[in-house]
């Protein structure tokens, strides 16, 4: 746009010399005040300069003569939290299971704090909610254990953990790979006895058969209708819940090659608040005995 | 101050393009002056300042923890209290209500009146009126004033100085207390300001508003109107030829000039040029020159030139309140008439009525009551008990072992009564369903008792379980419904239940 500067015919000022669709603006001064303004925060950002982390230099930066840091100032943030945290998980740490479910106070700091060690610790096998995930990974939100769902037995489990081998005390069960064992008919056989536990056989001859092998090889880890033995971690077959599938090539699969889950130890890694928060988080996922 | 205006070309104080790219402040003196509308705003400015220190002042009882002063904004409680009203955070809304029934009032206003928000009811303007009352208390009228800096600089001159000063951050200061009374106890609040007990944010406030009202009603006065404020640069969409401004009646003013007693008027305007409108203009401004952006609207110089007018033996009203309709008519009627009394006589049978009816000021006040009738018609309408309800979405269900599948709901009861009850929830829409709630040793049933306290939100966690056998659509709608203890429904909530489906 060219700038011609000219008289205002009205008043008798100049103009900026800019036209917008034949309007001109007269060229009206600003206040000084405004410039003054101006000049105090140019003053102010000099000395934010010199008290705070600024220029760069060949070898680092000017540092500043406060000394104040992003990272020095999100320790001490740290450190704050930490410090009106710890009374509450100190509580925590010293109540029995039961107490804090019951107090009101303790079960509210209990959730919020479980839901975040669950979510970073926990979501990743048993999914979001507790939903648990395919391919034998529980559900925590039914009411259906493997270990149990009393308080005493979820703190057990997230302590020690299942079937690994750095915790001596970790939960440990073992099922025998039944396809060495038994033959094809047989497992087939036992499958469908499995199958009329639920009321699901169609074929009851086979399933006879097969309920003579669960008397002499399953009954031990797993109860005499199938309720399991949460004493062996042998879980229920008679329910409708399925670590690896309630079909019947699904159970013959587990029977003659069983897959078994494993679950680290978090006694070391989570401090036993943590732990403790995470049971009670756990127990109110909806399946909670 | 003198920009932008349409000053003849000859009288422009200062020609600035050609000079310094930034203006040196004019300061404005305006002079003491007596009339109807100084009288207004006197009342006015007594009114609104007695409103804003005593408002926080007032009690009104309320049962229970709720707070006893009539006006609270209970920023910690999250309530807004009026009287018998109590606004909750979630009916924001009836603020956006209030603030746009707020413009519309404005703008309806001044489409008939001008700039009468600016010249009276502004803060700046009655903390600036206060604020120069102060000045010319202590310093004089507008020549005392003028001598005084021009004066040298002595002990008298230090004395007025700091004494203006005082009493105007006194002013500030109790401005800036005031405020903060709004949104906390006010005799706890005051006790605990001047015995040091108060927190942090409160002296942060208190000294934010002192620092504002000080250094705006005391040292920039009138540039707030002129740089700062965005209303005088859209105003002029309110106003057009039937509004009332501020205005210089030229054709019966001009041409002006001296005048001795005993003179004849004919021939000759009768504005005398004694420049008392311009003295007394809390701007700064020539009301001569026309509309221009810097007027408020206050009417002082009306005030200023009616007593000059009954001095000189003229008819009031060379400054008026007057409409461009009736400017314009006024100069039609006087076409051709030399200037003298003759015209004045002339243009009093041609005035043109005022008129206040016409579509612009209809439109306004139609969405104005429009808006008023929404916000009373909310206001009555509002739910005293609410119910929202939030479906989990990790896990969407959970199938049991018996194969019944549950789904589970976090409900929010907000309670604005003020009596403890026990509400009894129900579920409709899902046959054979059973409800839980989540507390310890909670048994499952059809309904499920839910007990409110009065005044809170109350968060819980329900359980819904379909019977196994019966199957389900992967989502069934169903709601939740809260019953009072009488039978009568407090809320209802639309939800889904979902299922594996098939």
């Amino acid at each position: 746009m060219p700038t011609k500067i000219e008289k205002d015919a009205v008043t008798g000022k100049e103009t900026t010399g800019h036209e917008w669709d034949g309007i001109k603006e007269l060229n009206t001064p600003l206040p000084k005040w405004w410039l003054y303004i101006l000049y105090a925060t140019i003053a102010w950002s000099a000395v934010w300069a010199v008290l705070y982390p600024s220029f760069p230099g060949l070898s680092g930066h000017w540092r500043g003569t406060t000394g104040w840091t992003q990272r020095s100032a999100i320790v001490q943030q740290m450190q704050a939290v930490e410090a009106e945290r710890a009374p509450m998980l100190e509580r925590i740490r010293a109540a029995a299971l039961d107490e804090i479910r019951r107090d009101p106070d303790l079960l509210q700091y209990a959730m919020a704090g479980g839901r975040v060690a669950f979510a970073d610790n926990c979501a990743a096998c048993h999914g979001a909610g507790g939903e648990g995930r395919p391919g034998g990974f529980p559900n925590l939100a039914d009411d259906s254990w493997i270990w149990g769902g009393t308080l005493e037995d979820i703190h057990v489990t997230i302590r020690h953990g299942i079937r690994n081998t750095q915790d001596p005390e970790a939960r440990m069960s073992l099922m025998p790979a039944y396809g060495q064992i038994l033959s094809r008919q047989e497992i087939d056989d036992v499958a469908e006895h499995v199958l009329s536990l639920t009321g699901r056989s169609t074929d009851a001859a086979s399933a006879a058969r097969g309920a003579t092998i669960y008397t002499e090889q399953c009954v031990a880890c797993h109860g005499e209708r199938g309720e399991g033995v949460r004493a062996q971690g042998g879980p229920a077959l008679n329910d409708a819940i399925w670590l690896y599938g309630g079909a019947k090539r699904e159970i013959a699969a587990q029977i003659a090659n069983p897959r078994m889950g494993v679950m680290p130890p978090w006694q070391g890694r989570l401090d036993e608040a943590t732990i403790r928060m995470l049971t009670v988080y756990v127990h109110t996922l909806g399946g909670g005995e | 101050m003198r920009v932008d205006r349409p000053a003849k070309a000859a009288e422009a104080p200062m020609s600035p393009a050609q000079g310094s790219l930034y203006a040196n402040r004019v300061k404005v003196y305006p002079a003491r002056v007596h009339g109807r509308f100084r009288r207004f705003k006197w009342a006015f400015l007594v009114f609104a300042l007695a409103v804003y220190y005593l408002l926080p002042w007032l009690r009104w009882h309320r049962p229970g923890d709720a707070p006893d002063q009539f006006l609270l904004i209970d920023l910690a409680g999250r309530r807004f209290y009026l009287g018998p009203l109590e606004v909750w955070p979630q009916e924001i809304y009836l603020v956006t209500f209030l603030l746009i029934f707020s413009a519309i009032a404005l703008f309806l206003v001044t489409s008939l009146f001008g700039r009468v928000w600016c010249g009276f009811a502004c803060p700046q303007t009655v903390w600036t009126d206060l604020y120069m009352w102060v000045e010319r208390r202590i310093e004089g009228d507008r020549n005392a004033r003028m001598k005084l800096d021009q004066g040298p600089r002595n002990g008298a001159y230090w004395t007025k100085k700091v004494t203006k000063h005082a009493i105007w951050l006194v002013i500030a200061a109790a401005t800036g207390g005031s405020f903060v009374l709004y949104v906390q106890d006010a005799p706890t609040a005051v006790r605990a300001i001047f015995t040091g007990q108060a927190g942090a944010w409160t002296y942060t406030f208190v000294g934010i508003l002192t620092f504002t009202t000080y250094a705006l009603a005391g040292w920039a006065r009138e540039q707030v109107c002129t740089y700062m404020c965005p209303w005088p640069r859209f105003q002029a969409a309110m106003l057009d030829t039937q509004s009332l401004v501020v205005s210089y009646r030229a054709w019966r003013g001009e041409p002006r000039g001296k005048h001795k007693q005993g003179e004849s008027w004919d021939g000759r305007g009768d504005c005398i040029d004694c420049r008392q409108c311009v003295n007394v203009c809390p701007t700064g401004i020539d009301i001569r020159d026309g509309q221009q952006l810097e007027c408020i609207g206050c009417g002082l110089c009306i005030d200023a030139c009616d007593a000059i007018m009954d001095k000189v033996g003229r008819p009031r009203g060379l400054i008026a309140l007057d409409t461009l309709a009736d400017m314009q008519a006024c100069e039609r009627a006087i076409a051709g008439v030399p200037p003298g009394p003759r015209r004045v006589e002339i243009a009093a049978a041609a005035h043109t009525p005022l008129k206040l009816i016409r579509p612009r000021t209809l439109i306004y006040a139609a969405v104005l009551g429009l808006v008023g009738l929404l916000m009373l018609g909310t206001l009555a309408m509002r739910e005293t008990t609410e119910l929202s309800v939030l479906r989990d979405r990790a896990p969407l269900f959970v199938t049991l072992a018996d194969g019944s599948v549950r789904n589970s709901y976090t409900l929010k009861i907000v309670e604005k009564r003020h009596h403890d009850r026990t509400l009894t929830l129900h579920l409709d829409g899902l046959p054979g369903a059973t409800l839980a709630g989540l507390g310890v040793d909670e048994a499952r049933d059809r309904t499920i008792p839910l007990s409110v306290r009065p005044g809170s939100v109350a968060t819980h966690r329900v359980h819904v379980f379909a019977p196994a056998g019966a199957p389900l659509p992967a989502s069934t709608p169903v709601t939740f419904r809260l019953v009072e203890p009488d039978g009568r429904e407090a809320a209802r909530h639309a939800s889904v239940f979902l299922a594996p489906g098939r």
